[in-house]
C-alpha cells in the first residue's frame, strides 16, 4: 500500500479564527488523510518549513482577515526559493471574487470563498492527487497506517 | 389558587393523554432543542406544576431576576444599540464613528486590527498584511487622539473589543481623558479584558495563562477604585460560541472564566460588591427564537444564585447577568447574503424575547467583508423596526409563563450549571483551558453541527435547502480595503517615535518592568508610558519579558 495523502492545514498570519480549519482538519482527516495541523499565527517561512519537514502533498490555507494576497505571495516565493515545486497549495477564507485570480496567478492551485460546500477541499485534492495506486506510481513510499 | 370551576391537573393530565392517543400524537415526527433534547409536540400546566413562581421565575428587578434584571425593562428605556465599527486609521475610523452616531447610534464599540489586538506595532514584519484590515490600527496614544478628535470622552461611552492589550487600551482611555481635561472619574465605557476566552477561541492571546489574569485583575482592580462609571469586563461567550460552542457550552464556560476573575480579584483584597455589578458580558444569539430566549432567562436565574450563593454578594446589583447581544456571524451565510438580513432580524427579536442590555448586530455582508455604509445602516435599522416598530417593548418579558419556554428555562438552566461542576472538577477555567478541555468540546461541538449542515439534517435556506437560481444573485458592493492605510500608518508611528522624548520612554519602560516584576498593579506605570508615547508593541515587548509567552496546545 502507498502511504495516505499528507495535508498541511495552516493557520497563517495573526487570524486566529480556527473553528473552520479545523473542521476542515477533521474532514480530511476522515477522508483518510493524515492531517498536521499547525495551530495558530504561523508566518509564512514556518509554513513553508513545516510543509518541507513534514513532506506533506497538500498545503491547506486558511485566512479570515482578508491578509491572504500578501500572506501567499510570501509562501509561494518560500516554496519557490527552497525549489520546492511539488506541494498543492490551497486557500479558504475571507476572499472576494475578485482577488481569486491574483491567487491563482500566484500559483495557488485552488480557492474556497465564503460558500464554499464543506467538502470542495477534499473532492479537490483527490481529485489532482488520485488514489493511494497513483500515489506509488509517483514514487512516494510510506508507513501506510 | 385555583377557581373551583377550573380545571385540575388531573383532569388536564387525563385530557392530554385522551388527545395523545385520539390524534395519534405519537406517530408525529420528532423534534429535538438544539441541545438534542425531545421536544413534546405541544405544552401544558403539567410541564411547570412543579415551578415555584416567586422563587424560580418572581418579577423583573428582583430575585432572582429570571424575568429582566430591571423592574420596568424597555418601557423606560430601549436597549444600547450599537455597530462594532473599526477599519484603517483612527481618521478612517474616527469619519465611520461620526456617521453612525449622526444616525442614533449609541456610544462608539471599537473593532482593533489585529496587529493591535496582538500587541504589535504596525511596523512589525508580523504586522504588515494586517494593518487596518478588520478594525483599525492604534500603535500610540496618538491615533486615539485622532479616534476621538471631536468626541469628548465625557459625552460618548466607550467599548472596547480588546483582551491581552486590554491594560494599555484602559491606560491610553485615561490618558486621553486627562489631555482631554476629562476626570478619570468621569470616564465611562466597557473594556472586554477577558483574555481567558482569546485561549479557548479565536487565539489572541500573547502572555502565559496566569500572568494574564493577574494583568486582567490589575484593570478590575484600578477601575473599581479609580473609575466608578467604568466596566472593566466584558465576558466574552461570543468568541467561544463562533468558535463552534453549543448554547449551553457558551453560558457554562463563559461563567467558568467568570468564575476565575472573580476569585482573583477576591484574591487581590476587593470586595464581591465593590466589583460585582461591574460585570458584564457578551453573548452570541442563535436565531432558535424561543431557546435562546430561554437561555437567557436562565442565564440570569443561575448567574444570580452564583453570586449571592457562591461568592455571598450581598447587593443585588451584584447579581445581575447584564449582557450585550449578537447574532453570530457564523449565523449568516455567503450564499443569497441578503437573507442574513432575515436571519439577522429573528436573532434581535431572540435578543429582546431574551432581555438583552444592548445589541451590537452584524451587517449582511458579515461573510465576506467589514460593512460598508450602507450594510451598517440597514443593520442599525433591523433594531431601531424592531424596538419601535413591532410592539415588542410594551411589556417585559413576554414569554415567562410559557409552557414551553419556562420548561426550556429549567432544562438549559441545568445544562449551564453541569458544565460549570465539570469545570469546578478540573480545577477551574485556567486549568481547563491548560488542559485544552474546553478547546476540544468546542472543535467537537463545530465539527458535529458542520456535518450536520453538509448531511442536510440542519436546514439552511438558500444552501442546503430550496436553492434557487443562484445566477440571478444581485452582485454586492463590498467594503475595499484601502490599500494605503499601512503607509499612512506607518508615517504616523514614525513621526511618533521621531517628535518624542525617548530617554522618558526608555525610563517609563523600565519602571513598568520593574511594576511587573513587583507584581503592583502595573496600570499606573501603563498610564505614564502611553503619555510618553511608548507604543503598544514596546509596552507589550516589555511585559513579555516578565509574563513569558503562551503555548497553545494544538487541539483538532
Amino acid at each position: 500500500m502507498g502511504r495516505k495523502i499528507r495535508v498541511l492545514m495552516a493557520k497563517a498570519g495573526l487570524d486566529g479564527h480556527d473553528r473552520g480549519a479545523k473542521v476542515i482538519a477533521r474532514l480530511f482527516r476522515d477522508a483518510g488523510m493524515e492531517v498536521i495541523y499547525t495551530g495558530l499565527h504561523q508566518t509564512p517561512d514556518q509554513i513553508v518549513r513545516t510543509a518541507i519537514q513534514e513532506d506533506v502533498d497538500v498545503i491547506a490555507l486558511s485566512i479570515l482577515s482578508g491578509a491572504h494576497i500578501g500572506i501567499c505571495r510570501k509562501i509561494m516565493q518560500g516554496l519557490r526559493e527552497a525549489n520546492v515545486t511539488d506541494k498543492l497549495v490551497i486557500v479558504g477564507g475571507t476572499i472576494l471574487e475578485e482577488d481569486i485570480s491574483v491567487l491563482k496567478e500566484m500559483g495557488i492551485a485552488q480557492v474556497f470563498p465564503p460558500g464554499s460546500p464543506l467538502d470542495a477541499g477534499i473532492k479537490f485534492v483527490q481529485e489532482r492527487l488520485g488514489d493511494v495506486t497513483n500515489r506509488q506510481e509517483k514514487g512516494v513510499s510510506g508507513d501506510g497506517f | 389558587m385555583m377557581e373551583e370551576n377550573m380545571s385540575s391537573l388531573k383532569e388536564i393530565e387525563e385530557a392530554l393523554q385522551s388527545w395523545y392517543k385520539r390524534r395519534g400524537i405519537d406517530s408525529v415526527p420528532p423534534a429535538y432543542t438544539e441541545l438534542g433534547h425531545p421536544v413534546k409536540v405541544v405544552y401544558t400546566p403539567l410541564d411547570i406544576a412543579h415551578i415555584d413562581y416567586m422563587e424560580k421565575i418572581g418579577l423583573p428587578g428582583e430575585y432572582p431576576f429570571t424575568r429582566g434584571v430591571y423592574p420596568a425593562m424597555y418601557r423606560i428605556r430601549p436597549w444600547a444599540m450599537r455597530l462594532y465599527a473599526g477599519f484603517g486609521t483612527a481618521e478612517d475610523t474616527n469619519k465611520r464613528w461620526k456617521f453612525l452616531l449622526e444616525r442614533g447610534n449609541n456610544g462608539v464599540a471599537c473593532a482593533f486590527d489585529l496587529p493591535t489586538q496582538m500587541g504589535l506595532d504596525s511596523d512589525d514584519p508580523l504586522a504588515e498584511d494586517e494593518v487596518g484590515r478588520v478594525g483599525l490600527a492604534v500603535d500610540t496614544l496618538a491615533d486615539m487622539e485622532i479616534l476621538y478628535d471631536g468626541l469628548p470622552l465625557d459625552r460618548i461611552t466607550s467599548s472596547f473589543n480588546i483582551n491581552a492589550p486590554a491594560a494599555i487600551i484602559l491606560a491610553m482611555y485615561v490618558a486621553l481623558g486627562q489631555k482631554q481635561g476629562v476626570p478619570t472619574t468621569k470616564l465611562s465605557g466597557t473594556l472586554s479584558n477577558d483574555i481567558l476566552c482569546e485561549y479557548v477561541a479565536r487565539g489572541m492571546w500573547v502572555f502565559e495563562a496566569a500572568p494574564a489574569l493577574k494583568l486582567a485583575t490589575d484593570v478590575v482592580e484600578f477601575c473599581t477604585r479609580y473609575m466608578p462609571k467604568f466596566y472593566p469586563f466584558n465576558i466574552r461567550g461570543i468568541l467561544l460560541r463562533e468558535a463552534g460552542a453549543s448554547m449551553v457550552q457558551e453560558a457554562g464556560f463563559t461563567f467558568s472564566n467568570a468564575i476565575a476573575y472573580i476569585e482573583s480579584a477576591l484574591a487581590r483584597g476587593l470586595g464581591i460588591d465593590e466589583f460585582g455589578r461591574r460585570i458584564s458580558f457578551f453573548m452570541a444569539t442563535g436565531i432558535q427564537i424561543f431557546e435562546e430566549a430561554a437561555r437567557y432567562r436562565a442565564a440570569r436565574r443561575l448567574w444570580a444564585r452564583i453570586m449571592k450563593e457562591r461568592f455571598g454578594a450581598k447587593d443585588p446589583e451584584s447579581m445581575l447577568f447584564r449582557f450585550t447581544g449578537s447574532v453570530g456571524g457564523s449565523v449568516y451565510r455567503a450564499q443569497e447574503p441578503e437573507n442574513n438580513l432575515i436571519r439577522g432580524a429573528y436573532g434581535v427579536l431572540a435578543n429582546v424575547l431574551g432581555g438583552v442590555q444592548g445589541m451590537l448586530h452584524p451587517a449582511l455582508d458579515e461573510p465576506f467583508a467589514i460593512p460598508t455604509e450602507e450594510t451598517a445602516r440597514l443593520a442599525l435599522r433591523t433594531q431601531q423596526i424592531c424596538a419601535y416598530e413591532t410592539g415588542v417593548m410594551k411589556t417585559v418579558d413576554p414569554l415567562g409563563g410559557s409552557y414551553y419556554v419556562e420548561a426550556l428555562t429549567d432544562q438549559i438552566e441545568a445544562e449551564i450549571q453541569k458544565i460549570i461542576q465539570t469545570i469546578d472538577d478540573m480545577g477551574g477555567a485556567v486549568s481547563a483551558i491548560e488542559q485544552g478541555y474546553m478547546q476540544k468540546c468546542i472543535a467537537d461541538e463545530a465539527y458535529r453541527v458542520a456535518l450536520e449542515e453538509k448531511n442536510g439534517t440542519r436546514l439552511i435556506v438558500g444552501v442546503n435547502c430550496f436553492r434557487g437560481d443562484q445566477k440571478t444573485e444581485r452582485k454586492m458592493q463590498f467594503h475595499r480595503f484601502d490599500p494605503s492605510v499601512l503607509e499612512r500608518q506607518l508615517e504616523r508611528l514614525n513621526r511618533v517615535r521621531r517628535t518624542r522624548d525617548n530617554r522618558a520612554v526608555s525610563r517609563s519602560l523600565k519602571r513598568l518592568k520593574k511594576d511587573a516584576q513587583d507584581g503592583v498593579n502595573i496600570l499606573p506605570a501603563l498610564i505614564e508610558a502611553v503619555k510618553e508615547y511608548a507604543s503598544i508593541g514596546e509596552i507589550m515587548a516589555t511585559l513579555k519579558e516578565v509574563f513569558g509567552t503562551f503555548k497553545e496546545p494544538v487541539v483538532i
